[in-house]
């Protein structure tokens, strides 16, 4: 079984909900992620969303734009993120996966040079996952692959026990989620509203009713985020959900950070907030 | 993935009513201008040497380019869909003006997004876009150019996607937008086929367009990808030179252009050894883009198409070249296309054709070309 798993078993076993926070690896530097990891443990946070930046986030709103150009400038790669999580592993258990698009991700799986005379370079999915792996990673989720495009990766990543999540929106059709149960592992995300991350003042009511939807197609645990910023609208997702995630909110704490120590307290101070409420 | 479904299926219902086509006819040929000339450019032909070389006349089109037949194409299709709300992404600012053409012809709300280099490169097009009735609205992040007015439109279309119809302008994007906007730019090809024939009483015997994103370049190409006598050769943006951030050739794998996934394709992509995405640089803003229309990298893959770039300088002296020589100001993107015509023509018999694709007129690029002339 695998840890992510693992974890939402245990939770459910104790009648609990779980909290998922975002962050930008790099953001503000790779040091501070590994700090961050250790700190949103420590506070509770169920799994931890790792983002490896892109230069062309169109799924993210502004602040998540922002944390990439922040984590982009500093020039590293997957490696030195991997590098971070191997770091982070020493010192907590909690389930971490990749949130990211998925050229980084190819690119990281190229394993020839191409020299531009051929056809397409071969992309080595066993590279990533072996190295995630070895690394302490336990799934990824690619916001830019659609289900249909990714029976290979699912594949490669099952085989090597990590996890695909997936996301799910309101306007996705029943076809759709049926798609997507038949291919998730660890727990499926479904997204509040149409539209890209980044908190807002209201949930909608679409939140709840998609959840109802996919639980009609999977037994997976189901995590709402988008939107979410405060310890009312965590509670409420948890009336329905297995778990919150909390992304734009929290890198939004980020950026006010002064310094790396500020920016760990900080974070840890408000994902408590947000779960104790 | 829902809206680019019921996109797909629209598109795939219109394309079966013969009453869809009928109407895009009509507005090609009433508003826009259809069927542009072929024009036997005697003295650019005589200055080459060698093959006689036609020039497409797509300049000719109302709002000045090709883009306007895709932009009638989707237009009709977003008013059977019952979207109000049309947004678009430009580069040189002549999908936007295309874009914001129809919308005024049909009384729908416009947005462009653009990036702010590239509203100050086309300061004339964003103010013809607002002329229109359009709201063109500055995006600031990433380079500043077309991915970045892609990202931004796409970040809209997912917002807002019950009452907006995404009008993407190149042959680029996800499904079904490469296969959509080819068929509504293949009018090109078709046009060129018959004319040519009329003309000369056979086919060419080479085709040469500029690709940005690579619509119509697609577009003359389409019809005569069968013909395996005819040479076509599509003509990237060299920019300033082959290190990357210098260009916008993704064909040259020793300037950073390899397989990637960028906006829901996958294709060739200017990139670095991470997978983050380049910036490039053209002085065509229209050429300006870090990846091309997946179509293109098939046809480059399968050897049926080649690729080759012109630097701003060759573009450059094109640009000046056609104006003296034929009385014609291209615009810089098709510029880029006669200057790689002058050279293969050269080198061909003077009983043969070569045939160019005048994607569009200069007008809009007469102050950066000034610029760029200006010593010092």
């Amino acid at each position: 079984m695998s840890r992510i798993a693992e974890t939402f078993g245990k939770l459910e076993s104790n009648n609990r909900r779980g909290f998922i926070p975002f962050i930008t690896a790099g953001d503000p530097d790779l040091q501070t992620t590994r700090d961050l990891i250790i700190e949103l443990a420590r506070a509770g946070a169920t799994l931890i969303e790792l983002g490896v930046p892109f230069t062309d986030p169109m799924a993210d709103g502004p602040v998540i734009q922002r944390a990439s150009e922040r984590a982009l400038r500093h020039g590293f790669g997957l490696a030195e993120i991997l590098q971070t999580v191997t770091e982070a592993r020493q010192q907590t258990d909690v389930p971490l996966i990749l949130f990211s698009y998925f050229n980084p991700l190819l690119q990281f799986c190229a394993n020839e040079k191409a020299d531009g005379t051929s056809a397409l370079p071969a992309f080595k999915f066993e590279i990533l996952t072996r190295e995630a792996k070895r690394a302490g990673v336990d799934g990824v989720l690619v916001t830019d692959l659609v289900p249909e495009e990714a029976s290979e990766f699912v594949a490669v990543l099952r085989a090597n026990d990590l996890d695909m999540i997936f996301l799910v929106a309101p306007t996705s059709t029943d076809e759709r989620l049926q798609m997507v149960a038949e291919r998730a592992s660890g727990f499926i995300y479904a997204v509040s509203r149409a539209g890209v991350t980044g908190a807002r003042e209201e949930m909608s009511a679409e939140a709840e009713m998609l959840v109802r939807r996919v639980r009609q197609f999977s037994d997976l645990p189901v995590a709402v985020g988008f939107g979410i910023s405060k310890p009312e609208q965590v509670a409420d997702v948890w009336r329905y959900a297995d778990a919150a995630v909390v992304g734009s909110a929290i890198v939004g704490e980020l950026e006010q950070a002064k310094s790396s120590a500020d920016a760990v307290s900080r974070v840890g101070r408000f994902a408590r907030h947000l779960i104790s409420g | 993935m829902a809206p680019l479904e019921e996109l797909t299926a629209a598109y795939e219902a219109a394309r079966a009513d013969e009453s869809f086509q009928q109407e895009l006819d009509g507005l090609l040929r009433d508003f826009a201008g259809r069927p542009t000339a072929l024009f036997l450019a005697q003295r650019l032909t005589e200055h080459a040497g060698g093959a006689r070389i036609y020039l497409k006349r797509e300049d000719l089109l109302h709002t000045g380019a090709h883009k306007i037949n895709n932009t009638l194409g989707q237009i009709l299709l977003a008013r059977r869909m019952g979207k109000a709300r049309i947004i678009a992404e430009t580069g040189a600012g002549q999908h936007g003006v295309a874009t914001a053409t129809v919308c005024a012809l049909f009384g729908l709300e416009c947005v462009v997004y653009m990036g702010s280099e590239d509203m100050r490169r086309q300061a004339l097009n964003v103010f013809r876009m607002q002329l229109l009735g359009a709201e063109v609205r500055e995006v600031d992040s990433g380079s500043r150019t077309l991915k970045d007015a892609i990202n931004e439109a796409l970040r809209d279309w997912v917002t807002n996607v019950a009452n907006t119809y995404y009008l993407l302008g190149s042959a680029l994007g996800p499904h079904p937008y490469p296969v959509m906007v080819r068929d509504f730019q293949k009018v090109i090809g078709d046009e060129t086929r018959e004319q040519i024939l009329e003309k000369e009483g056979r086919l060419p015997d080479c085709l040469i367009a500029c690709v940005g994103g690579g619509s119509n370049s697609i577009g003359l190409f389409y019809p005569f990808l069968s013909d395996d006598a005819v040479r076509m050769i599509g003509v990237e943006a060299g920019g300033t030179g082959s290190e990357l951030g210098q260009h916008a050739a993704r064909f040259n794998a020793a300037g950073g252009g390899r397989p990637g996934v960028l906006q829901g394709t996958m294709s060739y992509v200017l990139q670095d050894e991470r997978g983050q995405i380049a910036t490039t640089h053209s002085i065509s803003a229209g050429l300006d883009y870090p990846s091309i229309g997946p179509e293109h990298a098939f046809l480059h893959d399968e050897g049926r198409v080649e690729y080759t770039s012109v630097s701003d300088a060759e573009a450059l002296a094109a640009f000046q070249m056609l104006s003296r020589l034929e009385g014609i100001i291209p615009a810089l993107e098709s510029a880029h296309a006669v200057a790689h015509a002058l050279k293969v023509a050269s080198e061909m018999k003077t009983d043969q054709i070569l045939i160019v694709n005048l994607s569009g007129r200069g007008d809009k690029d007469v102050d950066t070309v000034r610029e760029s002339l200006e010593p010092g």
